[in-house]
């Protein structure tokens, strides 16, 4: 059982035959019980297996959470709100708190805008799909792969050295007298070396969802502006953009939520340091460096709590859809 | 512009000329952007076969030029010295099963969702739906103590569970839909001529779920071989079951300066998600569709 590719193998066969075997035994069961327990149970075995995992994986643990971060670092004590003080006032938690806002900003407004634009400019050429698949590429690597490759780019040597980067390298070829930029160890860079990987990989999924609903605009409305004398400029800002606003809002609210949970990209390329901490590494940090479970469940919390207005808007727009049904 | 110019056109092909020029600055745009989204993974792609002495020395641009000096060492060195190989293996099994569990449970409650009516149903989808959005960091320390009680951190069943957990919600619901808008008629007639549900669900919603479910199975298999915290969280600490991007974020720090061998680690850790992409990406497109836009 300790080989990993047996126990792989035993799992493929075992479990697809155990799902197939459950459904065939409660079935079975619900055959022989009286018609009215019959209806009453069934979507219930049904659900059960489901039901079952996200209570053990997502509502008792994060029910848990919330409990342990009322606790001590090693979940003995209660100690109330302390750790949300202490989390609240702390100054690199305020720091990853501001770098999450500039991630909430910058990385939703540029990928959302950028795979607006690109939607409407590709919808104009022969090779849209090549286009396409081009820009959401990166959507199929790991933010792991997508760090190294990029932390290559920013390459930094001292200057009069040959550069490795690819960037440093191109400005001090194109701009005479550029001096190459740490741009990872920047303060002032450092972040936004970081938010540009986040929109090199998201910008793919935003164009790809933006240009489907650009489809989605009948030809005749632009066409009629068109003859009615409207600009390109003026269809994009008084057609395009209104149709779309709905679909603007889905893509919004997905990156909202990459970017309060941003960890991958600044654990793997800078790890928190020169400034650049964010929310869910420090979470890390003080669950595995520091050993502070209170903390770290506080810190989750706060996490959680962000994501509760997009979570409001992502139900009400599922119930507004549900009454169209 | 030249040839225009040269072979003095009749007014046609001037007025063709001219429109096309007018697009000049729209396919510069474009093919702009889809340089700069390549440039940089190709440059990990050349480094990746380069000699160290010269990969510390000199940019990847400069190995376009001849005398050309490549060489298969770099991926040698990582597969061998530095745990790549037995990582790839750990992310391919830990990313099938995971990938394959949820999606019958997922099905399954789908089913439920969609074709039956019980007490509770609409609070408890919208529960669902409220899932989608909850930070798995919410998650990470209850979870890890269930483990570390089980004797299950550090393990490949820990893995597979955590993810069929963590990606049930999003399953669910994208399978709900797509079976909420199968045809009624087909499927309440087949239960008037008394077919059973288990008859009704193998033998018609299963069959008719095919595309979304292909879906789905891209997504979780690309999220699973793609996932760093998981992995980080609960079997970070054991080679042995360590997947590539685990491997690989630890590489970054250990290797530092040698680009050839990390730009290696990472070309193996794409290669297989990049065949994935390329051959399914309709599905995966489509995935993507029916998860933002219906919801």
């Amino acid at each position: 059982m300790n080989d990993p590719v047996v126990l792989a193998i035993v799992a493929l066969i075992g479990v697809p035959a155990a799902q197939l075997g459950y459904a065939v035994v409660i079935e079975g069961i619900l055959e022989r019980v009286p018609a009215r327990w019959e209806r009453i149970l069934r979507p219930w075995l049904w659900l059960a297996p489901a039901l079952c995992l996200l209570s053990v994986f997502l509502v008792y643990p994060a029910l848990h959470t919330v409990y342990l971060s009322m606790l001590d670092a090693r979940s003995a004590t209660f100690v109330g709100v302390n750790n949300y003080l202490f989390v609240l006032t702390n100054h690199d938690m305020l720091l990853a708190v501001r770098n999450n806002l500039l991630w909430l900003v910058f990385f939703t407004g540029i990928t959302v805008s950028a795979g607006l634009l690109l939607a409407v400019l590709v919808d104009r050429v022969r090779y849209e799909s090549l286009a396409k698949s081009v820009i959401f590429l990166p959507m199929a690597i790991s933010a792991v792969a997508a760090g190294v490759i990029w932390k290559f780019v920013y390459e930094f040597r001292p200057a009069g050295a040959s550069q490795i980067g690819l960037l440093n390298a191109f400005l001090t070829a194109a701009l005479p007298g550029f001096r190459p930029v740490g741009w990872l160890v920047n303060l002032l860079t450092d972040n936004f070396a970081l938010i540009a990987v986040g929109v090199w990989i998201w910008v793919g999924f935003s164009l790809v969802i933006l240009s489907a609903a650009l489809k989605g605009i009948p030809a005749e409305l632009l066409e009629a502006a068109r003859v009615d004398g409207a600009t390109e400029w003026q269809g994009f800002w008084r057609i395009i953009l209104p149709t779309l606003s709905s679909t603007i809002l889905v893509v919004t609210t997905t990156l909202v939520i990459l970017a309060l949970k941003a960890f991958d990209i600044v654990y793997v390329m800078t790890n928190g340091n020169f400034n650049t901490e964010v929310i869910a590494n420090r979470m890390y940090k003080e669950m595995f460096n520091i050993h502070h479970f209170g903390r770290a469940s506080a810190i989750a919390v706060l996490l959680f709590v962000a994501t509760v207005p997009v979570m409001i808007v992502n139900i009400r727009r599922f119930r507004a859809q549900e009454a169209v049904r | 512009m030249v040839k225009a110019g040269a072979s003095r056109p009749r007014p046609r092909v001037w007025q063709l000329w001219r429109a096309r020029a007018r697009r000049v600055p729209l396919h510069t745009v474009v093919v702009g952007l889809c340089l700069l989204w390549l440039v940089p993974a190709v440059g990990l792609l050349v480094s990746s076969f380069r000699p160290p002495r010269l990969a510390a020395i000199s940019g990847w641009w400069s190995a376009l030029a001849p005398p050309y000096q490549f060489t298969l060492e770099n991926y040698r060195a990582v597969l061998s010295a530095y745990n790549m190989e037995r990582s790839f293996l750990n992310s391919l099994v830990i990313t099938i099963p995971a990938t394959v569990i949820p999606i019958m449970v997922a099905a399954y409650a789908a089913y439920a969702f969609a074709w039956m009516r019980f007490r509770g149903r609409e609070p408890l989808f919208t529960l669902v739906v409220g899932s989608l959005v909850i930070p798995l960091q919410m998650t990470l320390i209850p979870v890890l103590r269930l483990f570390t009680a089980f004797k299950l951190v550090g393990t490949f069943p820990a893995v597979w569970l955590a993810h069929a957990g963590y990606g049930l919600p999003f399953a669910i619901y994208l399978l709900r839909n797509f079976m909420g808008a199968l045809p009624k008629d087909v499927l309440e007639s087949a239960s008037i001529d008394g077919a059973r549900p288990l008859a009704v669900f193998f033998g018609l919603v299963l069959p008719l779920s095919i595309p979304a479910m292909a879906s789905l199975a891209i997504f979780q298999f690309l999220w699973v071989w793609n996932d760093l915290l998981v992995a980080l969280i609960y079997v970070g600490g054991t080679p042995a079951v360590a997947p590539m991007t685990v491997t690989i974020s630890n590489l970054v720090n250990s290797l530092g300066q040698n680009w050839q061998l990390l730009s290696a680690a990472a070309f193996i850790s794409m290669a297989l998600p990049m065949v994935v992409f390329f051959a399914l990406q309709q599905f995966f497109v489509r995935g993507i569709l029916a998860g933002a836009i219906k919801g």
